[in-house]
């Protein structure tokens, strides 16, 4: 396939500067903080990771799903109206809510699936949060021909019962996790409890940059493709790179990946914003590079959402997708080498934000990007007149009209059939 | 030479293995707890593992996490680890910490072994910790005279086995099987090719746990290792209060007692 990769959407994967030492140490933070019987699939997975990475068979064929079947390169689309409320800046949106199935998950997915292809395993495990992931997962496994279980916080599996039925008619099963918090983070605890048990036949396709190692490298290098894309249609469409990039951050996929393409150019500030939920001072939040201090959690070593005690405090967010009270490594170490900075965005300031780009672009986000959008629209007061906003719009909002709905009082009970309304 | 190895040389001069009992700290509460694990030592335990309850135990089955979740909704802190230990160990007991590491990282390494010593600790198990990550801990246990207790798995190469002995000291716990933790119907059968394999990397004693919950259990796995280790059933029998613990237990220090023939 000589011609693959022409148009420029060739995945970034061989290494470069800012990858991890070789046991997947970002500074002080990740490693592999994972029961001995997980560590012999890691090590699998980094050697069958490490020989893809440069190998052009692999590279190839991942860019040809990127193409031709996630539907890349995304477009960049400037959105001036929205812009209209960023104090003077130009405003510009990388549309991986356009890729199949409507996020960026895709791209890490199709990776993982690949990889799972040569390692010869059949059967694959995710967790998911907003379903994006498992979506995007129980697609790729479906494409592919393998076995797919999702696990799923039960609190989730009712914020985000569409999603649910997607996975399932995409021929995956969906199982419900009714511990801990019944969010992400216990999904994330019940796949680590199935994948030690059943590790011989199964590849935990983890959906986030974060985890133990590789994860947080390999999960970003196939993430890359956004900042690559975005730079390249900055500098065509515009003339310019932009003076900042928003993307947000639970685990920190999306952002990592769209940072990456700028992380050599000083000039362009990179900045996460994180759910601040009901405001980070109320405690009821999921900011954990704002609020958190360092931890180990599912395998590395980051900022954490903690009590006094080293017990794992629950995130709180209205996005599903970023209910999480862990981040990945790498932004750990973004933050404090101050490449990256990082901010809360409350639950009220998202929705605005989701609201806005809805009204004025034609374009309903995920609440996840919503954050982002928010992010945006207070960055352009801060660098005002005549700066350039590139935000990772990561996802699209369809599976979030439900909460929206609900916030925004949407439906009248009169027009309803069914005056007792949803559960969920 | 470490108090655990006098135990297991002890128990190897009366040709019989070693019966750890888990428990958790604070289950079902913390008076409750430190007098089960009383109870357990009492019974025909020769050493107990107090496990510190932690809010995501992503190596624990049902009957471990329901436990923990009850000890940390009771109000459970980890200041009350060290007094439950205290109390083992001032009753004449051997106590050893099992422990996530989050916990032990956010206390501060250093502080957790220097409290957990002056408690009268013998040492930690870690099993999200591989010595790989263990520089700090390898310092701490060093420095305050605790032993390090790290797992080895059916899925550990040799070379991995061999850098987790070295890294080890007091005992080697074997993972018996792949798989959470959890009473089981039968001992698999990874535990005795494991320790096999581990006894070609080192001379420290080797105990096997994971699904061991029966007399009979812990003869087989007696016939091989140096010490039967046993979490979700005590946690179980302790739901069902001291009786159970005591019959539980004597009926695992017969076992241990009666090691099985081992196959040529």
């Amino acid at each position: 396939m000589a011609h693959a990769g022409q148009r420029g959407t060739a995945a970034p994967l061989p290494p470069t500067r800012h990858d991890p030492d070789e046991r997947g140490h970002f500074g002080p933070w990740g490693g592999r903080f994972m029961p001995e019987a997980l560590i012999a699939a890691l090590d699998e997975l980094s050697v069958a990771y490490d020989k893809a990475r440069i190998d052009p068979d692999f590279i190839n064929s991942f860019d040809r799903l990127l193409r031709d079947y996630a539907g890349r390169p995304s477009l960049l689309t400037e959105a001036p109206r929205f812009a209209e409320h960023a104090g003077g800046a130009r405003i510009f949106l990388k549309r991986e809510d356009l890729n199949h199935t409507g996020s960026h998950k895709i791209n890490n997915v199709l990776g993982q699936a690949l990889l799972t292809k040569r390692m010869g395993k059949q059967r694959v495990i995710a967790e998911t949060g907003a379903g994006q992931h498992g979506v995007a997962t129980a697609t790729a496994c479906a494409l592919m021909g393998l076995d797919c279980v999702i696990y799923m916080g039960e609190v989730d599996t009712r914020r985000q019962a569409l999603n649910v039925a997607r996975m399932r008619l995409l021929g995956a099963e969906v199982i419900p996790v009714k511990t801990g918090s019944r969010t992400l983070k216990d999904a994330i605890n019940e796949a680590l409890r199935d994948w030690v048990t059943n590790v011989a036949t199964t590849h935990y396709l983890l959906g986030t940059a974060a985890g133990a190692h590789p994860f947080p490298v390999m999960v970003r290098d196939f993430h890359r493709v956004i900042g690559i894309e975005a730079r390249r249609q900055m500098l065509e469409q515009v003339g310019r790179l932009p003076d900042a990039v928003a993307a947000c951050v639970g685990g920190g996929s999306n952002a990592i990946g769209i940072f990456h393409g700028f992380i050599d150019d000083p000039d362009v500030r990179l900045v996460g914003f994180e759910p601040g939920g009901e405001g980070v001072d109320t405690g009821r939040h999921g900011a954990t590079l704002s609020a958190g201090t360092a931890g180990v959690l599912h395998g590395a070593r980051s900022y954490l959402l903690q009590d006094p005690d080293g017990q794992i405090s629950e995130a709180h967010s209205i996005s599903a997708g970023l209910d999480y009270p862990g981040v990945g490594p790498e932004h750990s170490w973004l933050k404090d080498t101050g490449r990256a900075e990082y901010r809360a965005i409350t639950d009220a300031e998202a929705m605005d934000a989701f609201k806005l780009l809805s009204q004025t672009e034609g374009i309903i986000p995920a609440i996840e990007s919503a954050h982002a959008l928010a992010g945006a629209l207070r960055l352009g007061h801060e660098l005002g007149e005549g700066s350039v906003i590139l935000v990772n719009l990561s996802g699209r909002g369809d599976k979030d009209v439900d909460t929206a709905a609900k916030w925004f009082d949407l439906i009248d009970p009169a027009e309803h059939d069914s005056p007792d309304g949803r559960d969920g | 030479m470490s108090s655990l190895a006098t135990m297991f040389d002890a128990c190897r001069a009366e040709d019989r293995a070693a019966l750890i009992g888990y428990l958790p700290a604070g289950y079902p509460t913390v008076e409750d707890a430190k007098r089960l694990l009383a109870v357990l030592l009492d019974s025909g335990g020769d050493l107990v593992e107090v496990g510190l309850p932690f809010s995501d135990p992503v190596m624990d089955g049902p009957t471990i996490q329901a436990a923990s979740d009850r000890a940390l909704r009771g109000g459970f802190r980890v200041r009350d680890l060290f007094t439950t230990v205290e109390s083992v160990a001032r009753a004449g007991g051997r106590a050893v910490v099992m422990t996530y590491w989050n916990p032990v990282h956010h206390y501060g390494v250093d502080a957790f072994a220097r409290d957990l010593a002056a408690a009268g600790g013998l040492g930690l198990i870690t099993p999200d910790l591989v010595p790989d990550e263990a520089e700090d801990w390898l310092a701490a246990s060093e420095a305050h005279g605790l032993d390090r207790i790290f797992l080895v798995a059916p899925s550990s190469t040799e070379e991995r086995i061999a850098l987790t002995a070295r890294a080890s000291s007091g005992f080697l716990y074997a993972t018996s099987l792949m798989g959470v933790t959890g009473a089981r119907d039968v001992v698999s059968n990874a535990a005795g090719a494991l320790v096999r394999r581990a006894r070609a990397h080192t001379t420290l004693p080797i105990a096997v746990g994971l699904g061991v919950r029966s007399g009979d259990h812990a003869a087989e796995v007696a016939g091989f290792a140096d010490g039967v280790i046993v979490g979700s059933a005590f946690v179980t029998a302790a739901r069902d209060g001291e009786a159970a613990v005591r019959a539980l237990a004597a009926e695992l220090a017969a076992g241990v007692r009666r090691p099985a023939a081992q196959p040529a």
